[in-house]
């Protein structure tokens, strides 16, 4: 059987069971579609959020760039973790004990007003847009691969495949169509991984593989590939880096971010108990850091065998033909996700760090630039491919890349179309719309969604998970400080809130557009991205942490100088703060 | 009903209390070991590099999830002793 028959049956029969068990829990009424009858265990729980949460920038794009950036990019699986450990313990609880559908319906309720309802619908689109941007940029790569087709038609395929994913079922559906996608995605991202591990260091758990000894050098793993880049002009895979508070302001923001999103905090109004809200949280870590700890050992481990690849006797020696390169090389130059360029015309594949540094070691080899140009998105699902694994683990990843693509794709898209036809048309403009009305309107704001995503994903303003990255740091800066301070601070009040969210989102927006492209319309940037051009050495990506420290900053002070809130919401965030009598709330 | 007040301020206090106990060791991990004390733990070697490289990309996952189940564990028995659970 050829690999493209293999590919298009491990898709076909994964999203056969997805579309069936979505058939068998069809959504009925509205509520349904939004909460799934508030009666999921916390495993399950914890396993469908962790299907949610695990997205194309984590299963495809996340281990890419660590492979890339070493140690420097450890924020991406610190950040996108400790988030949960804010959620259990300053949101999920108290958010489940209030009982709404959506996250604006909170802000609305406790800031008692209409505006701080309609601004956080604002926020929640602008960071779910966000987010499906990188979503369709990662399953568009996926299916270019699998489809062997080119990437902009991949983008369009999985455009229409989300749309008819999301678009017919509701919460319900996807709570059991998620737990399915959990096991496919964590199956399909594991396996390669041990086969890896196995291979180059004789352990069979890839996060001690990462760890032990390479076979063959006898050298730890990672100063083995550290020993080989260096030949090449790469930083050290370890080395640690200079700009600290970079560091720290990119992780706190992925982290905030990751309380702040809507589609995961939905997820705790799904659970029968505000206990369970708290073991809910703790399982998804826990169903997360499967593939957490897995991903760091692919990085490492990919980045050495396609080195190894390269350079088959070993960085010092010539690299090899371009005629003879490995089949993967070829099947992914379809879809011009790698390109070679013979630029010393001598037939070979020179892949190094073409820096300043670096100049005379490579001029010394007749090297006359890098020539193969690999895209960091492709890395985790070639990485079956540079190992040489049979074609059913191939297979596999590919449907497991887009299980995690969709799921979240699925999750934010109807987090997006309940904020407008639960929060914009029946929270304020028309009161009276009819059930039928309401499930209309959500599918259409769906639609929209998608084909703005779409036309966004097909020029991202990043590798996907930094596109993500961004949807967070939007999400931390605007929601985040707002839904903790509702909880926590008896005081602010609906002045300090909206203009709080005000100013963290278009603070955070104006200083991403400003590199990014206004819009992430390419070409519109103000400043080139790069390091020298960012204010303090604070990229894009990490000004999220920024935002929220000025939006608690203005929401305090502007509380202070108005009226404290009337006693009855005082009387809410007080019967927020206690889990007794959550059944009731929840039959709201 | 005249006692419940008391009660539910003391919950909370105790609450916050453990909350800033959860948050700090989350900081300490993530902030701390990994980013900005990994010179300090440079000389401790583990697999071909430093504690700090370990901390970034497995140790503080782990104290994570140690940190959430202590939390629901300790909030659990809080809900209880105050009689505020449901």
């Amino acid at each position: 059987m050829s690999q493209f028959a293999i590919n298009v049956l491990f898709v076909g029969a994964s999203f056969a069971l997805y579309i069936g068990i979505a058939i068998w829990a069809k959504a009925g009424s509205t509520k349904d579609f939004y909460v799934a009858g508030g009666g999921v265990h916390p495993i399950t729980n914890g396993m469908a959020i962790g299907a949610d949460w695990m997205s194309a920038a984590s299963f495809i794009s996340m281990a890419g760039l660590i492979a890339a950036g070493g140690y420097a990019n450890s924020t991406f699986l610190m950040g996108w973790t400790g988030g949960y450990v804010l959620l259990a313990t300053l949101l999920a609880p108290y958010l489940r004990k209030f009982g709404k559908f959506t996250v604006p319906e909170f802000i609305g309720d406790r800031f008692y007003s209409k505006k701080a309802r309609l601004v956080a619908v604002i926020c929640l689109i602008v960071a779910s847009v966000t987010y499906v941007i990188g979503q369709m940029a990662g399953a568009g790569v996926a299916f270019s691969r699998f489809l062997e087709v080119d990437a902009t038609m991949g983008l369009i395929i999985a455009a229409i495949v989300v749309f008819f994913y999301s678009v017919l079922g509701g919460m319900k559906g996807i709570t059991y169509t998620q737990v399915a996608q959990y096991c496919v995605l964590i199956t399909a991202y594991t396996i390669p991984a041990v086969f890896i591990s196995l291979e180059l260091t004789g352990n069979p758990l890839p996060p001690l593989g990462l760890f032990s000894e390479h076979d063959g050098s006898g050298m730890p793993l990672l100063a083995k590939l550290n020993e080989v880049i260096t030949e090449l002009g790469f930083n050290e895979y370890t080395a640690d880096v200079d700009n600290k508070l970079n560091m720290v302001l990119f992780t706190l923001s992925l982290m905030i971010g990751t309380a702040g999103l809507p589609h995961v905090i939905i997820r705790f109004f799904t659970v029968p108990k505000v206990a369970d809200a708290r073991w809910s949280a703790g399982w998804a870590l826990v169903f997360i850091a499967l593939l957490y700890l897995t991903a760091p050992a692919v990085a490492s481990m990919a980045r050495l065998n396609l080195m190894t690849t390269i350079y088959p006797d070993g960085p010092t020696a010539e690299p090899i033909q371009y005629d003879e390169r490995p089949n993967w090389v070829r099947e992914w130059e379809v879809t011009g996700l790698i390109q070679y360029e013979d630029k010393n015309d001598d037939g070979r594949i020179q892949l190094y760090n073409d820096t300043e540094a670096f100049a005379p070691t490579a001029e010394q080899r007749g090297w006359a630039g890098n020539e193969l140009e690999v895209n960091r998105d492709i890395l985790v699902l070639a990485n079956p491919e540079i190992a040489n694994l049979p074609g059913w683990v191939i297979g596999l990843i590919a449907a497991g890349g887009l299980a995690a693509a969709l799921s979240t794709a699925a999750g934010l898209l109807l987090a997006i179309s309940s904020a407008i036809s639960h929060d914009l048309i029946k929270g304020s403009i028309n009161p009276n719309i009819s059930e039928k009305g309401e499930l209309l309107a959500a599918r259409i704001s769906m639609s929209v969604a998608i084909i703005v995503a779409t036309y966004l994903g097909a020029n991202p303003p990043g590798f996907a998970a930094q596109v993500v990255a961004l949807a967070f740091g939007i999400a931390g800066a605007s929601l985040f400080p707002a839904l903790m301070m509702g909880i926590f601070s008896k005081r602010v009040n609906n002045k300090g809130a909206i203009a709080g969210m005000l100013t963290g989102l278009v603070f955070t927006l104006v200083y991403i557009f400003v590199y990014k492209g206004w819009f992430f319309i390419p070409g519109t940037n103000n400043l080139a991205d790069i390091p020298a051009n960012w204010v303090l050495g604070i990229s894009p990506l990490s000004i999220g942490a920024v935002g929220a420290i000025i939006n608690f900053a203005v929401a305090f002070s502007i509380s202070k100088a108005t009226a404290a809130p009337p006693q009855e919401i005082q009387d809410l965030v007080e019967s927020v703060r206690y889990p007794k009598g959550a059944g009731m709330a929840a039959d709201h | 009903m005249a006692d419940e007040k008391p009660n539910a301020e003391a919950y909370w206090a105790a609450n916050l209390r453990l909350i800033a106990g959860c948050l700090v060791v989350w900081a300490l991990v993530s902030y701390g070991c990994a980013i900005l004390l990994r010179p300090l733990l440079a000389g401790i070697p583990v697999g071909g590099t430093d504690l700090g490289f370990w901390f970034a990309q497995q140790g503080s996952i782990l104290t994570f999830i140690g940190i959430i189940f202590f939390y629901a564990w300790k909030m659990n028995r809080l809900d209880k002793k105050f009689g505020l659970g449901e």
